[in-house]
């Protein structure tokens, strides 16, 4: 039987009094490929962040590794939502995926040559070296999210968090991520994706959690990912979402 | 007195020196710290907590009853954070935005700063003048003790810059990542926030409640302009910070009787009007300048393509054509058949007839092949 790598107990979260997750429980075993696929407003990004500690849960629990966030924060990469923050910062390439190490200096401490050349390979994985030093409103969305997925893999976490890394982004760019996903399962990575796309879930995730406020089901794809649960996340709307 | 005298007075004389070098302190404050403030898109927030400070200053008098700078700046520096709090509980407690939360909050500060000062000035005291100067500054006021202060609050803040220098650029790009990691964003906010309030604070003496927001926004927003590095920005918000300092200083001691804050303000309003004019790449001509040069550029692509489609009706792509047939393409003028014709990418013979270069018809290949 494989480890589990994340344990969350009765998750609650609520913004303004209105429940965006309910009594959620969730066993992901390690070394899965795991999508999180739902309706907007199913909580999706909301769960990832409860996680992370991003969001304060009104109740429940969540354990990764066995532990508390706080223990294990060196062992997780986050790709938050590209639309998340201001492209127009002044700032380069090789600066935001240097970011991905700040949690590892520790305070005070600046990234030095030896983090510079670990961005550099990171920045030549996703395929930006000829970006390294451009400034980042001058790329385009694709380009943007392959910036977060190497300040993710400098990260070199054991369990990836990934919110909405497909959008706005061409196939190129989607089937150069999936690969670099794939190969971070290949090395015994957890990758945990909040996605959109229903059409290729099968051929991205290897598990599915479906979620509407409320955990409709999670597994192996293969059990989880029918017919009879997508019309319970996605209600009366689930054909005009699948033959979109 | 003229630019010249202006600075052979910095040296000279006594109070030209204090005034300017208290300006130039304040610039330097106010230019570094704006430039985070722009970045987190808090612009409103100085604004805020400069008229939110003017109760404070009105009750330190009250409490204390000497006119005292240092008093006074402890008073500001205090209601101006109470505010600062206040606006930040409202938006994260309520479903009120932080635009309405900044306007709600400044005008009850403001409201309550000014019944205060009517209320000192009916008091039947003589020591009671001169605290209306916090509304639009008096830099003539600015002694050696004042500008002493401000420069070991203004050492101080850069230091902490200095050393949360990666923190606080984290939190100001992407405050979810910057949580993920562990980072105590709250205390980084505060930290900052904390220092912007007394940035604010130190420039009341001087640039008034009513306007020092100008100072903390107008560098900061000039510097981003000419630079796509956040170093950069902030050190040349924080020359453009001084140099308005000192512009201002300038030119209200030349005689005319200007206060010296507004001057200070409008001096740092030229420098953003000059940015977001000449900077390049982000400038209005350097913008005006590429959009011209694409257009050009697209119109050559475009009737070049038209060309060649004419072309490959015929077998014999060294086929004449008269330039009349291009007449009818909106895209046509003079100038881009000169260009091709410069480039070599097409030939024009002596009765107006065109047809495409060997260069030219490598060349269209090329770019469809790029298309494809």
């Amino acid at each position: 039987m494989l480890n589990t790598i994340l344990e969350i107990n009765d998750l609650t979260v609520a913004y303004q009094y209105k429940p965006v997750l309910w009594d959620i429980d969730l066993v992901v075993p390690e070394g899965v490929m795991m999508g999180i696929v739902g309706p907007n407003g199913a909580g999706k990004s909301t769960l990832i962040k409860a996680v992370l500690d991003i969001v304060k849960p009104v109740a429940g629990s969540v354990k990764l590794l066995g532990k508390p966030y706080h223990k294990v924060r060196s062992k997780v990469g986050y790709v938050p939502q590209k639309g998340s923050v201001d492209w127009d910062f002044p700032t380069t390439v090789i600066d935001v995926v240097l970011m991905g190490i700040y949690g590892k200096l520790g305070w005070v401490r600046r990234p030095g040559r030896r983090e510079k050349i670990l961005a550099g390979e990171a920045i030549g994985k996703v395929g930006l070296s000829d970006f390294t030093n451009r400034q980042i409103s001058q790329l385009s969305g694709g380009q943007q999210q392959r910036v977060f997925l190497a300040r993710a893999l400098i990260q070199d976490a054991a369990v990836y968090f990934m919110d909405e890394p497909f959008q706005g982004v061409d196939a190129t760019t989607e089937k150069a991520i999936i690969g670099i996903l794939k190969e971070l399962k290949s090395r015994g990575r957890t990758v945990i994706v909040v996605h959109h796309d229903l059409q290729s879930v099968r051929e991205y995730f290897d598990w599915v959690t479906l979620l509407n406020v409320r955990k409709i089901d999670s597994g192996p794809t293969d059990k989880v990912f029918n017919n009879e649960n997508l019309e319970k996340a996605y209600g009366v709307n689930f054909n005009m979402a699948v033959t979109k | 007195m003229d630019f010249i005298d202006f600075i052979i007075s910095l040296f000279t004389d006594y109070t030209t020196r204090t005034i300017g070098m208290g300006t130039a302190v304040l610039g330097i404050a106010s230019g570094t710290l704006g430039a985070f403030t722009v970045l987190r898109k808090q612009s409103l927030l100085g604004d805020a907590i400069a008229h939110a400070s003017l109760p404070g200053i009105a009750l330190a008098f009250l409490i204390t009853g000497i006119k005292n700078p240092f008093v006074f700046f402890v008073g500001a520096a205090l209601s101006g954070w109470l505010a600062t709090l206040w606006i930040m509980s409202i938006v994260n407690n309520t479903r009120i935005k932080s635009d309405a939360a900044l306007g709600v909050v400044l005008a009850v500060f403001f409201g309550v700063g000014l019944v205060l000062l009517t209320y000192i000035q009916k008091l039947p005291n003589a020591n009671q003048a001169g605290l209306e100067t916090f509304l639009f500054g008096q830099a003539a006021t600015l002694i050696k003790e004042d500008v002493i202060i401000m420069l070991v609050i203004t050492i101080f803040s850069l230091l902490c810059i200095f050393m949360l220098w990666k923190e606080f650029k984290l939190v100001t790009f992407d405050p979810q990542f910057a949580r993920s990691i562990g980072y105590k964003t709250n205390l980084l906010d505060f930290i900052l926030n904390t220092l912007i309030v007394l940035a604010i604070v130190l420039g009341l003496q001087t640039v008034g409640v009513v306007l020092m927001s100008a100072l903390l926004i107008a560098p900061a927003a000039a510097a981003r302009q000419w630079t796509d590095k956040l170093g950069r920005m902030v050190v040349l918000s924080a020359i453009f910070g001084a140099l308005s300092g000192l512009a201002g200083t300038a030119i209200s001691s030349t005689g005319a009787k200007i206060s010296t804050g507004p001057t200070i303000v409008l001096s740092a309003v030229f420098i953003v009007f000059i940015s977001f004019m000449f900077a390049p790449r982000r400038g209005l001509i350097a913008k005006a300048v590429q959009r011209g040069k694409n257009r050009h550029r697209l119109a050559l692509n475009k009737i070049f393509q038209s060309m060649y489609e004419i072309c490959k009706n015929h077998d014999n792509p060294g086929h004449k054509h008269s330039l009349a047939i291009l007449k009818t393409l909106p895209e046509f003028n003079k100038r881009t058949v000169r260009v091709l014709q410069e480039k070599d990418l097409i030939s024009i013979d002596k009765k107006r007839d065109w047809c495409l270069t060997a260069k030219g018809l490598k060349k269209i290949e090329e770019m469809t092949d790029n298309e494809n």
